[in-house]
């Protein structure tokens, strides 16, 4: 049985059918690739995953740790090792980098405000975020910020990164984790994301482009177009694609110029 | 000698929040209701000097004539004549922490009091019952001339100083709660800082409202002389009774040429309590006032600190957080009166409303003629928890010069799913992902607060939350 398994997931938005019988399955260890135009649901695939309550289910299962994740609210799917790189991370304001950072991390070890013994130390918290932010080329001055109040494209997507770093989940998607990002960016965060990369995690790029592939490798690539997997493959489906684009279902270029990407 | 009342009886819905009660020791009871007589016997109490019990009485006459404001929140329930208007708790007033009873040491350990208290170790008047029981003053701050003092002391010990400036900022006249508290106050904090001091550590005082029935009207009284520093902190909480309560303070502040004050609230009467304040202070040449004030708790708070300023480069803020739950209605915001050029106010008021909860913000900033490039800012954040919650604002902008910049911004947010999504899908629950939203948007104001206040009112903002996710 594979370590995180879509089966024939539908999902419908304000009454339309976006995912139409996806199945998919992820085992720890693998980078799986979800590629595909504007529209295809890229988007929808990862929000359901993690619960957003405008996404409706209307059929299917998400298996993970042979639990049906569709049952679970968010956060207990956070819990159980699922992480979602957003690719817009939101605003919180008055709540500092740190704060948020640490309560995360708490929430994630069961600590409920009584129990000190499960919360994070200062000296354990520091630690940990000296190595994730060195990696990350994130400087200190970064945790005082409030959540991704005024952070520009690059520093949202490390954060999102860093997120992840600190969190160690088992199963990541990283929603469009490279638009926007300037290729110094993209290099950090790739370099980031390979280094966590192991047997201990299983990974789910969601893209429109190919260019995040060439710094994270994937094992398995997959095309999404109108809400359906049309193709699956190994890494040169990625190559096939930038060739190609999605002509064969759609009609849109693959390779996009720069300006449309900087969301 | 005074005779000593037993326990009163506490209601059914005590509540483990505040879960403690003290057997009260009262050597002094007054009796319910207001009258001529209860005035003169509080003031005969008190060993007060004549002009005071004159003051007193008069004061009473004005409340007797005044309306009750029509405006602002509903005030019609409130049984003026079924309140106690005085109770001492000691005779004597504890000068060490030492003197203090036992009891009452265990009620404010129970609220806290005492760690912050030895963290700021420059002096603590803390109100229990209608009167200062624990008072003590730093060595230094002694020896530099500052008076920091329970305002019936003040009376008593510096009775010029006294006489120079009580009532001048608040006259009984004001409007009908400054009457009452003019007729009955007790307790309260005097503070005076001689010229050029800067005082450096906060000075505070905590208040607790702990018989059932029983009125606190509290009386401040804070002089900055010229150059001079203060920042004093006012915390209360109260335990829960059945029936209702009335808190109505008078503060008045006086800040002289290029001193600067700031004071510091943070309020959280039981939910029972009628909160209505008068807060008023005024600004010289280059002087700043700062209030910083925060209503988490009371049924019912109208409470808007005002600042005149008085001469040419005075400056004004007003900083405001209030929560209203299920049943309460705050209605708070600030006043800033121009009179002299080249001043400047900012009030920012940031609210929050949830199960029902009402909030209001009310302000006014007024400019008179020939208060030539004045400037003032008015901003007023509002989040609403759910549809049920209510928040209005009633800003009055009143200016009757031209060459003046004022600014007026209001927003009406809610908690949005895109930002409690987030949160939750980092392993927060929902409840928490509330409260840390809530907790961000009050930021503004908590990083104002020493770290201490700050945490407790996240604490506080926590309970308050619990529960409140539908």
């Amino acid at each position: 049985m594979p370590d995180f398994e879509i089966k024939d997931l539908r999902v419908s938005v304000e009454g339309r059918e976006i995912l139409k019988g996806v199945s998919l399955a992820v085992n720890k260890g693998e980078v799986h690739a979800v590629m595909g135009p504007n529209g295809s649901g890229k988007s929808t695939l990862s929000h359901t995953l993690m619960g957003h309550p405008n996404y409706k289910v209307v059929g299917g299962q998400v298996l993970f740790k042979g639990k049906d994740v569709l049952t679970l609210p968010t956060e207990q799917r956070a819990k159980l090792g699922m992480f979602l790189a957003l690719q817009y991370p939101v605003v919180v304001p008055g709540i500092t980098m740190s704060n948020f950072l640490r309560t995360a991390i708490n929430a994630k070890r069961g600590f409920d405000g009584k129990d000190k013994s499960k919360a994070i130390s200062v000296k354990e918290f520091r630690a940990l975020l000296k190595n994730e932010m060195s990696v990350l080329r994130m400087d200190d001055s970064f945790l005082s910020r409030y959540v991704n109040e005024g952070f520009s494209g690059g520093e949202k997507k490390r954060a999102e990164i860093l997120q992840m770093a600190v969190l160690k989940p088992e199963m990541a998607i990283l929603d469009e984790t490279d638009s926007g990002l300037d290729i110094d960016s993209i290099k950090f965060v790739s370099d980031a994301v390979n280094k966590m990369r192991g047997p201990e995690l299983g990974v789910l790029i969601i893209t429109h482009y190919t260019r995040v592939l060439k710094f994270i490798k994937p094992d398995y690539v997959h095309v999404l177009v109108n809400g359906e997997f049309v193709r699956s493959g190994g890494a040169e489906l990625a190559d096939w694609l930038e060739a190609k684009g999605y002509s064969e279902w759609v009609k849109e270029p693959a390779k996009a110029p720069a300006a449309l990407e900087a969301k | 000698m005074a005779t000593v009342i037993p326990r009163i009886d506490v209601g059914d819905n005590y509540k483990e929040k505040y879960g403690f009660f003290d057997p009260e020791k009262f050597v002094f009871k007054a009796k319910r209701g207001l009258s001529p007589e209860v005035v003169k016997e509080i003031s005969w109490m008190k060993n007060e000097p004549e002009w005071m019990t004159k003051f007193r009485l008069r004061a009473l006459q004005i409340w007797d004539k005044k309306e009750l404001p029509t405006w602002g929140a509903d005030l019609s329930s409130i049984d003026f004549q079924n309140i106690y208007y005085y109770l001492k708790s000691t005779e004597k007033q504890g000068k060490t922490w030492e003197d203090v009873p036992a009891d009452i040491k265990n009620t404010f350990d129970r609220l806290g009091v005492p760690q912050a208290e030895r963290k700021f170790l420059a002096g603590v008047a803390a109100q229990y019952e209608s009167e200062v029981v624990y008072h003590s003053l730093h060595k230094e701050l002694e020896s530099k001339g500052v008076i920091f003092t329970d305002t019936d002391s003040a009376l008593r010990d510096h009775p010029d100083l006294f006489k120079e400036y009580f009532g001048t900022i608040i006259p009984p006249g004001d409007n009908k709660l400054a009457a009452l508290n003019s007729a009955v106050w007790s307790g309260g904090s005097f503070i005076y800082v001689p010229k050029g001091v800067k005082v450096e550590i906060p000075l505070q005082a905590y208040f607790r409202i702990n018989a059932e029935n029983m009125g606190q009207f509290e009386r401040t009284l804070i002089i900055c002389d010229e150059d001079s520093f203060v920042h004093y902190i006012e915390g209360c909480t109260a335990p829960i009774y059945t029936t209702d309560s009335l808190h109505s303070a008078v503060v008045e502040i006086i800040v002289k040429r290029g001193a600067r004050c700031r004071y510091t609230t943070v309020q959280n009467w039981s939910t029972n309590v009628y909160n209505l304040v008068t807060k008023r202070a005024v600004a010289y040449g280059d002087a700043t006032m700062e209030w910083v004030d925060g209503n988490l708790g009371s049924q019912i708070t109208m409470k808007y600190p005002s600042i005149y300023l008085m001469e040419p480069g005075a400056k004004g803020d007003v900083l405001s957080v209030a929560f209203a739950g299920k049943g309460q209605h705050q209605d708070a915001g600030g006043k800033a009166v121009h009179v002299a050029p080249n001043t400047s106010s900012n009030i920012v008021s940031k609210s929050i409303s949830k199960n029902g909860g009402r909030t209001s913000y009310r302000g006014l900033v007024k400019v008179y003629p020939g208060a030539k490039n004045s400037k003032s800012f008015v901003r007023c954040d509002a989040l609403l928890l759910d549809e049920q919650s209510r928040s209005d604002t009633y800003p009055t902008t009143e200016v009757d010069e031209p060459q003046v910049r004022i600014g007026h911004e209001a927003t009406v947010s809610k908690v949005s799913d895109e930002q409690l999504f987030y949160l939750q899908s980092r392993g927060i629950t929902r409840a928490e992902a509330e409260t840390m939203i809530v907790n961000g948007f009050i930021e503004p104001f908590t990083k104002e607060l020493p770290i201490e206040y700050a945490v407790e009112l996240n604490r506080l903002i926590q309970l308050e939350m619990i529960g409140s996710v539908g």
